[in-house]
C-alpha cells in the first residue's frame, strides 16, 4: 500500500462534466490493495463510467461483502453512500435497501470468494429476483486476503503460484447469472479499460439485475505462467465478441461503422447502447444462444468478453412486487398507517 | 571551493572588469595555476552586484565575503581602481589570454523635449544607483518619477524612497503584466508603497527657469496584429502630466566599448557588439574571450557565472593549444532513491502549501536607511517548511519497458494524467492521444520501446509532480525513481580529460 495521500493538485486541463465535476471528484481514498492489483484498475474504471455519465456522487450506493475486492468500495466514490456488508451477504442488504428507496444507483462490488463461495446463494437469489443493481464481481480466481489458496472460480487444471493443480471444476459467474434470469450480462477485463468502462456505464444504467464479472489478475497469488487468471493468459485468449458504445440522450450520436456491423439498443432511460460486432454470429438479445456460445468458445480455451445478453424491455424486483413509485423510507405515517377502514378492506378482499 | 594551485603553472590571464563572470573566471583558472591579473575601475571587487543592486538588498559584507573566496584562492594580482584604455595596450603586454566581463556600462537616455534644459535632476538610472552605492549621492527630492519596467527601476524607486523620495511613482510604456522587471520585484516596490503606472509613453520633459516640473505622458494601449505581435498606439485619451521633483531614467542598458581598438582583429556585428562563438566565449581574435553583459548585452548574473565557466574552459584548452570547440562532455549521474518497498531517499510527498514569503523588515523602519537589509531571511521553520514544497524536479521518473506487466496501475494512481498506454503513432498525433493532452511542445515525450502487447507507454514530462506514486504502485519496478545530478563542465574537468 501507499503511505502517502494522493496529491490534490490535478492536471490544469482536467476536463468537468455537466454538474461541475471532475473526474478526481469522484475518486475516494487511496487504495490499500497491493501495487498493480487488478481491482484498482476496475475502482479507476468505475470512477471514469460515474465521471462520464455525470452521476450525483450521492444518488449512488456502493455495497459490498468481504474480500479484497470488498474493500475497494473505500477507494472510489468517496462522496456516495457506502455499505460493507457480512460476508457474502452484500445482495441481501443491497436487496433491503433498494426496496427501501429505490431512487439511489445500486452498485454491488464483490469477489469470486464472496460471491461464488460463501455467497453463492445471496447472489443466486438477487439475480432471479431483479434487484435493480450493477453487480460486480472482481474476479481473480484466487483468495488474496488469505495467501493465495484457489477460489471457486478457479479454472479446472489451472495452477497455483508454488505448482499445486487445482482438481475442482471452475463456476462460470457468467453462465450462472444467464441461467438465473440476470437481464444485462457482460464480461470484461480489468487491463482493458476501453471495454470495460462503456459496460459499467450500460450496466448502471440498466434497469433489472445487470451483472458483470470482471477478470481482475492478482499480481501477488495468480499472475504466473500455470494461473488463467494472468494479465497474459487472458490477453491471449481474450474473445471479445463485440465493442460498446453507451450514448447518453445528452450526447450527440456519431456514427462510425458501416450498417450492419452495429446493433443498436434503446434502455429505459433513453441511453442508447451502440454494439459493434466482431464476432459476426453473436446476437446479445438471445440468452440460449449466449449460453452456447459460452460453452462451446470456453471448450476451446476461450475466454469470451463483451455485452453477452442484454433485454432493455427487463423490469425490476418493484415491478414484480407492485410497491408504490414513492422510496418506502420517503412515505408519511398517512400512507403508513392507513386505519382500521382500510385494514377491513383488505381483510374483506381476502376472504 | 577549489584547493589552490599547487605550483603556478606559469601563464598569465587578465581579466578585465571584476563583475561575476570574471570573478567565475578567476575561480576556475586559478587552482590551475594560472597567475590571475584583475582589472576594474573600481576600489573594489564585485561589480555590478558591488556598484548597481542597491545595499538594502544586498549588504556590502555579503559580496566582501563571495569575493573573497575567489580572491584568496590564490595570490591575485588586484589591480583595482585602474580602468583599461586600451585592450591593444593590454594584449601587447603579453598576456597568454584575456577575458573581457566588463559589463553593459551605459544606461540609456531618453531625447525628449525639455532634456538638456532639466538635466540638473534627470538622472540615468545606473549611474545613479552607483553613485547612491559609493556614497556620493544621500538625497533625491519629494516626489520622484521613475522611468522604465525593468529591475533597474524596481531598484530606482525604491532607493528613491529610502533617499526622501516620499512620492515615488514608476511610469512604464508597456503593460503591467510584459514590464520586464520580475514579479517579486514589483511586489516589492508596490509594498513600499510606489504605484506603477501603465501604458504611457514619455514625450517631454516640463520645466521652469531651469528647474524640472514634471514629465507629459502619452496615454496608449496595446493593440496585437494578426502574428500576435504587439504594438503600443496612442489611445485617443488627453496626454497626462506629472508633477516631480527628479526623474530616474531606467529605460535599458547599452554595451560600450570605446577602450577596444578595431584593428586588432577582433569583428563586431552591425550593433556594435564584438562577434563571440555563444559556446566557447571566444572573438575573432582568438587571445580575446568575452562574458556577461560585456557578451550578448545585459542579462542577468546567473548567465554572467555560466559564461565565466565555459570562457575558463576555452581559455584554458587554448593556452595548452588544444581546439577550444571541442569541449569535454558535463558529468551526469541517474541513480535510483528506493530505500524499501514504499521509501525514497527523497520526500515524495507533495505539499499543497502556498509560497511563504520572506519576513520583511517593517516598512517603516526598512525605509529610513537605504543600507538597511529589508529582507530578514527564513528563520529555521519558515526554510523547512518552504523547502518541503520542493517538488524534487532532480528526481526523474525512469520507465524499464521489458518489467512492465501493463496493469494500468501507474495510469490509474497519476494525479496529472501524465501517463498513456497506446498505440505507436507520430508524435504530432501521439500527443492528442494521451490521456490528457501534451500540448507544451517545447517539452519532449518521454516514450518507452514496444511493449508485450504492442502498445507504447508515453509519458508527458511537462505536469509530473514528482510524487513517485507510479513507481510506488508498481508491481514490478518497472517504474522507478532516479535522482538526476548534472555536473557542468567546468575548467579543471578540461584538465583530467586530457
Amino acid at each position: 500500500m501507499t503511505y502517502i495521500l494522493k496529491p490534490q493538485l490535478h492536471h490544469p486541463k482536467l476536463p468537468t462534466n455537466g454538474l461541475g465535476y471532475t473526474r478526481r471528484d469522484y475518486e475516494g481514498s487511496v487504495s490499500t490493495l497491493c501495487a498493480g492489483c487488478g481491482h484498482d484498475s476496475i475502482s479507476a474504471a468505475i470512477i471514469q463510467a460515474c465521471f462520464e455519465l455525470e452521476l450525483p456522487p450521492h444518488r449512488v450506493a456502493k455495497l459490498s461483502g468481504i474480500g479484497c475486492s470488498s474493500k475497494t468500495p473505500d477507494y472510489f466514490l468517496g462522496n456516495s453512500h457506502g455499505f460493507n456488508t457480512v460476508h457474502g451477504r452484500m445482495p441481501s442488504v443491497l436487496t433491503g435497501a433498494n426496496l427501501a428507496n429505490r431512487e439511489l444507483i445500486y452498485l454491488g462490488v464483490s469477489g469470486d470468494g464472496d460471491s461464488a463461495s460463501i455467497g453463492l446463494g445471496q447472489f443466486a437469489h438477487a439475480i432471479r429476483r431483479g434487484v435493480n443493481m450493477l453487480y460486480i464481481v472482481e474476479n481473480n480466481g484466487v483468495y488474496g486476503l488469505t495467501k493465495g489458496q484457489f477460489s471457486a472460480t478457479s479454472d479446472k487444471g489451472s495452477k497455483s503460484k508454488r505448482g499445486v493443480v487445482n482438481h475442482d471444476a471452475g463456476i462460470d459467474m457468467v453462465s450462472l447469472a444467464l441461467q438465473m434470469g440476470a437481464t444485462f450480462v457482460a464480461r470484461s477485463f480489468s487491463g482493458d479499460k476501453a471495454q470495460l468502462v462503456p459496460l459499467i456505464k450500460a450496466g448502471l444504467a440498466h434497469k433489472g439485475a445487470a451483472f458483470i464479472d470482471c477478470i481482475s489478475p492478482c499480481v501477488q497469488f495468480n499472475n504466473h505462467p500455470g494461473s488463467t487468471k494472468s494479465f497474459d493468459y487472458v490477453r491471449e485468449h481474450n474473445e471479445a465478441v463485440n465493442r460498446l458504445d453507451v450514448i447518453t440522450p445528452r450526447d450527440p450520436i456519431h456514427v462510425d461503422y458501416k450498417p450492419g456491423e452495429t446493433v443498436r439498443v434503446q434502455q429505459h432511460d433513453g441511453s442508447i447502447l451502440s454494439l459493434h460486432k466482431l464476432a459476426e454470429l453473436y446476437n446479445p438479445n438471445n440468452r440460449a444462444q449466449a449460453l452456447g456460445y459460452l460453452q462451446a468458445r470456453q471448450a476451446r480455451g476461450q475466454i469470451v468478453t463483451g455485452l453477452l445478453f442484454v433485454d432493455p424491455d427487463a423490469g425490476d424486483l418493484h415491478d414484480s412486487v407492485g410497491t408504490v413509485d414513492t422510496p418506502l423510507n420517503q412515505l408519511g405515517e398517512a400512507e403508513l398507517v392507513p386505519g382500521q377502514a382500510a385494514l377491513a378492506a383488505i381483510n374483506a378482499s381476502l376472504r | 571551493m577549489p584547493e589552490p594551485a599547487a605550483a603556478p603553472n606559469g601563464r598569465r590571464v587578465a581579466l578585465v572588469g571584476a563583475g561575476p563572470a570574471s570573478l567565475t573566471v578567476a575561480r576556475d583558472l586559478a587552482p590551475l595555476g594560472y597567475e590571475i591579473v584583475l582589472y576594474d575601475q573600481d576600489a573594489k571587487a564585485g561589480g555590478f552586484i558591488r556598484s548597481q543592486i542597491p545595499r538594502f538588498r544586498l549588504p556590502e559584507e555579503v559580496i566582501d565575503e563571495e569575493v573573497g573566496f575567489v580572491t584568496r584562492l590564490a595570490p591575485m594580482d588586484l589591480r583595482l581602481g585602474q580602468r583599461v584604455d586600451s585592450l591593444k595596450a593590454l594584449l601587447e603586454d603579453g598576456y597568454d589570454a584575456v577575458f573581457v566581463g566588463s559589463g553593459a556600462p551605459r544606461g540609456r537616455d531618453l531625447d525628449l523635449p525639455g532634456r538638456q534644459e532639466a538635466a540638473a535632476n534627470i538622472h540615468i538610472g545606473i549611474d545613479w544607483l552607483a553613485s547612491v552605492s559609493f556614497g556620493h549621492i544621500e538625497k533625491i527630492g519629494r516626489r520622484v518619477i521613475v522611468l522604465g519596467g525593468g529591475n533597474t527601476a524596481m531598484d530606482c524607486c525604491r532607493t528613491s524612497r529610502r533617499l526622501g523620495g516620499t512620492d515615488v511613482k514608476v511610469i512604464v510604456r508597456s503593460g503591467f503584466e510584459e514590464m520586464k522587471a520580475s514579479p517579486w520585484e514589483k511586489e516589492d516596490a508596490m509594498h513600499e508603497d510606489i504605484p506603477i503606472l501603465n501604458y504611457r509613453v514619455p514625450k517631454a520633459f516640463t520645466h521652469e527657469g531651469g528647474k524640472l516640473t514634471g514629465v507629459v505622458f502619452e496615454v496608449v494601449e496595446a493593440v496585437y496584429d494578426d502574428a500576435g505581435r504587439r504594438k503600443l498606439v496612442p489611445s485617443g485619451q488627453p496626454d497626462e502630466h506629472y508633477a516631480c521633483d527628479d526623474v530616474l531614467i531606467a529605460v535599458g542598458q547599452e554595451n560600450a566599448f570605446p577602450w577596444i581598438e578595431r584593428d586588432i582583429g577582433l569583428d563586431w556585428d552591425d550593433w556594435g557588439m564584438p562577434k563571440v562563438d555563444p559556446l566557447t566565449m571566444q572573438s575573432t581574435n582568438p587571445r580575446v574571450f568575452f562574458g556577461g553583459d560585456a557578451a550578448f548585452g545585459p542579462k542577468n548574473i546567473i548567465w554572467a557565472v555560466a559564461h565565466g565557466h565555459e570562457a575558463a574552459v576555452s581559455i584554458h584548452l587554448f593556452c595548452e593549444g588544444r581546439n577550444v570547440a571541442q569541449r569535454p562532455p558535463p558529468g551526469a549521474s541517474l541513480v535510483s532513491q528506493k530505500m524499501g518497498i514504499h521509501e525514497w531517499s527523497y520526500d515524495n510527498d507533495v505539499s499543497n502549501d502556498r509560497r511563504y514569503r520572506v519576513p520583511m523588515r517593517e516598512k517603516a523602519e526598512a525605509l529610513q536607511d537605504v543600507r538597511l537589509e529589508v529582507e530578514l531571511g527564513f528563520d529555521r521553520e519558515l526554510a523547512l517548511g518552504e523547502a518541503q514544497r520542493c517538488l524534487n524536479c532532480d528526481v526523474q521518473t525512469v520507465f524499464a519497458d521489458k518489467l512492465c506487466i501493463e496493469c494500468d496501475a501507474c495510469v490509474d494512481i497519476c494525479p496529472m494524467d501524465c501517463i498513456t498506454f497506446t498505440e505507436e503513432v507520430d508524435e504530432p498525433e501521439l500527443r492528442t492521444r494521451l490521456k490528457a493532452p501534451a500540448l507544451n511542445l517545447t517539452q519532449d515525450l518521454y516514450v518507452s520501446g514496444t511493449l508485450s502487447t504492442g502498445r507504447i507507454m508515453v509519458k508527458d514530462e511537462d505536469v509530473c509532480l514528482h510524487c513517485g506514486l507510479c513507481a510506488e504502485r508498481c508491481p514490478t519496478g518497472a517504474w522507478d525513481m532516479q535522482k538526476f545530478y548534472l555536473e557542468t563542465t567546468q575548467a579543471e574537468a578540461a584538465c583530467l580529460s586530457r
